[in-house]
């Protein structure tokens, strides 16, 4: 400023404050396309599509993972014996009346499926996202005497039952998502929609 | 020669550079062995580009052929293994030399006034270096570079509100897919590294512009010799310290060599057993843990217990115990920096704080049972416990008087 002493300085100053200001919200334009272009691209969104499961060779007792949305999902064939097991260890889970929305509202009940027999669940641990191990055994050496049979995370130790849903003590918060599905006839579902109304 | 010399200085500072950061850089003639640590993290830095380069000269980053790349690298390239391996083996060298370096400076206190920012361009370059070490270990594309993504991205999501979409962000996809492998090589390949060589650059010029700490943390400043105005306890970088780094390089090369060809893998700690097969989204492997160098983070992360049916305390507490580093030169009110002159406090404190990380390092590789999980909660107390009482600690410590010279023994 001393080079011209008749100059005033608070108008340099709000040239100086309004076009950093200016270059700040240009900035902030240019980056819109470089964020933008680490979302989903067009291709990753179209692979949602619904995915149909025959789930005549599940045999009882058996589980089938099949591939939605690059996700497993899994479909439980369970047995009388382990539906029955279900009802026993209600004060051990921590949302034993599924009343999280971590499923459709067709699904909200005691078995968290629209036929008792079949279980069908994301198999994403709600904790940090591993797949958890299927372990039907009940009480097996390595899981306590009170194992009911479920599914069991190898990466944290979370346990889920039978109908997905989460005991107390694990670290994953809430019970494992039922995906939205529907019967398309007695023995074949589609995954990742809702029944047409 | 010499006209040469000349016509290059008076274009660029060439010998004045040289002169100011080698041969009249003037380091305390008390280095021990604690002081490689610096040098040789640089010299991996430069073999972890060198082999990096060449590794891209044959990997495909690319969901379908990332994995079959890594072992066409393996088989076909020739010495193609090596290099590789060389870059496997330097990535947890890396850590080893980083973790060392860290410690000389909480032994000596390397982080006080006026080295604070030396200090804190030092954690940002643990941090991008944590960040590139977890990228590149996608790039194989096994089922361990899988899963761990997974699981260290996922922890995004437990931010309040915005974590989903962060999430999504990060992968470019809604499950970790080919997008999330392209843009990590991208990031690991020019994004990190660039940020890397600019915080290693002002982490020297910050430490060229106070000065060297050394082992009994007093300043060699403080003695000037009346004529030369050189401190008294200094001795220029080249050669002597040179020489000294050099005889460093030589037995960390043993070592390194001795991993290298045989055990790269180092019994499933550098290279874990579960990355020799392909990533597969259907499938977790039975038992997960990242690689050893993030080992006391990740225990921390499984020691805290969900609260209100969320997992984000533990991305907390995990997130903390690293940022906490920055605070270490404003929480420490010890009078003396090197552990040589403090009381019995703050050496209690040091010792249990490394027994808690070696300990949290090695429960993060085990699974996590109900035993190992309470131990872990004891030791991460004690981690945090290290930090947040050192005001108090460092402040009451019965500290001896500092030596107004270093101390020095000649042999």
């Amino acid at each position: 400023m001393a080079i011209n002493p008749s100059a005033d300085p608070s108008k340099r100053r709000f040239l100086v404050a309004m076009s950093s200001a200016i270059g700040g919200i240009a900035a902030a334009g240019v980056a819109i396309p470089f964020v933008a272009s680490m979302m989903p691209s067009a291709r990753a969104l179209a692979a949602g599509a619904p995915v149909e499961v025959d789930l005549s060779p599940v045999e009882p007792g058996m589980m089938l993972t099949v591939e939605w949305r690059g996700k497993p999902v899994w479909i439980v064939n369970r047995t009388p014996e382990m539906l029955a097991m279900l009802a026993k260890h209600d004060d051990r889970l921590v949302d034993a009346a599924s009343e999280q929305t971590q499923q459709p509202a067709y699904a909200q009940n005691a078995t968290r499926s629209i036929q008792p027999q079949y279980l069908v669940a994301v198999g994403i641990c709600t904790h940090l996202g591993c797949s958890p191990t299927f372990r039907k055994e009940i009480a097996p050496a390595d899981l306590g005497a009170d194992w009911p049979g479920g599914f069991f995370c190898p990466c944290h130790g979370s346990r889920f039952d039978l109908a997905a849903r989460v005991f107390d003590g694990s670290p994953a918060p809430t019970n494992l998502v039922i995906p939205p599905h529907h019967y398309m006839s007695a023995t074949r579902i589609l995954v990742g929609e809702d029944a047409k109304v | 020669m010499q006209n040469l010399l000349n016509w290059i200085d008076a274009r660029f500072p060439l010998t004045a550079s040289y002169k100011a950061h080698l041969s009249e850089y003037f380091a305390p003639k008390n280095f021990n062995f604690w002081y490689y640590f610096g040098s040789l993290a640089l010299m991996v830095l430069v073999l972890q580009i060198v082999t990096g380069i060449f590794l891209t000269m044959h990997y495909k980053p690319d969901g379908a052929m990332a994995f079959a790349s890594v072992e066409y690298i393996m088989r076909d390239v020739p010495l193609g293994w090596l290099i590789r391996y060389m870059h496997s083996t330097g990535a947890s060298m890396f850590f080893v030399v980083i973790y060392l370096h860290m410690m000389r400076g909480l032994l000596y206190g390397s982080y006080r006034k006026p080295r604070e920012l030396i200090w804190i361009f030092g954690m940002l370059i643990f941090l991008v270096l944590m960040g590139e070490a977890f990228m590149g270990y996608l790039l194989p594309w096994g089922q361990m570079s899988y899963w761990g993504a997974q699981v260290i991205i996922n922890l995004f999501s437990a931010i309040p509100f915005i974590g989903e979409d962060i999430s999504t962000l990060l992968r470019g996809d809604f499950v970790v897919g080919d997008a999330t492998l392209n843009r990590f090589f991208a990031l690991h390949v020019i994004a990190l590294p660039l940020v890397l060589l600019g915080l290693v650059v002002a982490h020297l010029v910050a430490l060229h512009e106070v000065g060297s700490n050394n082992p009994d943390g007093v300043e060699i400043k403080k003695h000037k010799d009346p004529v030369t105005h050189l401190p008294v306890d200094g001795i220029p970088f080249h050669p002597y310290y040179t020489v000294k780094d050099i005889l460093g390089v030589v037995v960390f090369l043993i070592v390194f060599s001795a991993i290298l060809f045989f055990a790269p893998e180092m019994g499933g700690y550098f290279l874990e057993a579960n990355n020799f097969i392909p990533a597969d989204p259907m499938k977790t492997p039975e038992h997960i843990a990242p690689v050893w160098y993030f080992t006391p983070y990740y225990a921390i992360l499984r020691a805290v217990p969900p609260i209100f049916g969320s997992q984000f305390p533990g991305v907390v507490a995990m997130g903390v115990a690293v940022v906490i580093f920055f605070a270490l030169p404003w929480l420490d009110r010890s009078p003396v920096k090197s552990i040589r002159y403090r009381g019995l406090n703050y050496k209690i404190a040091l010792g249990l704080f490394v027994f808690a990380f070696v300990g949290l390092g090695i429960l993060g590789i085990l699974p996590a049972t109900e035993l190992y999980t309470w131990i872990s909660r004891v030791l991460s107390v004690i981690y945090f416990a290290f930090f947040l009482l050192m005001p108090w600690y460092t402040k009451n410590d019965q500290a001896l008087p500092e030596p107004d010279r270093v101390t020095f023994h000649s042999h």
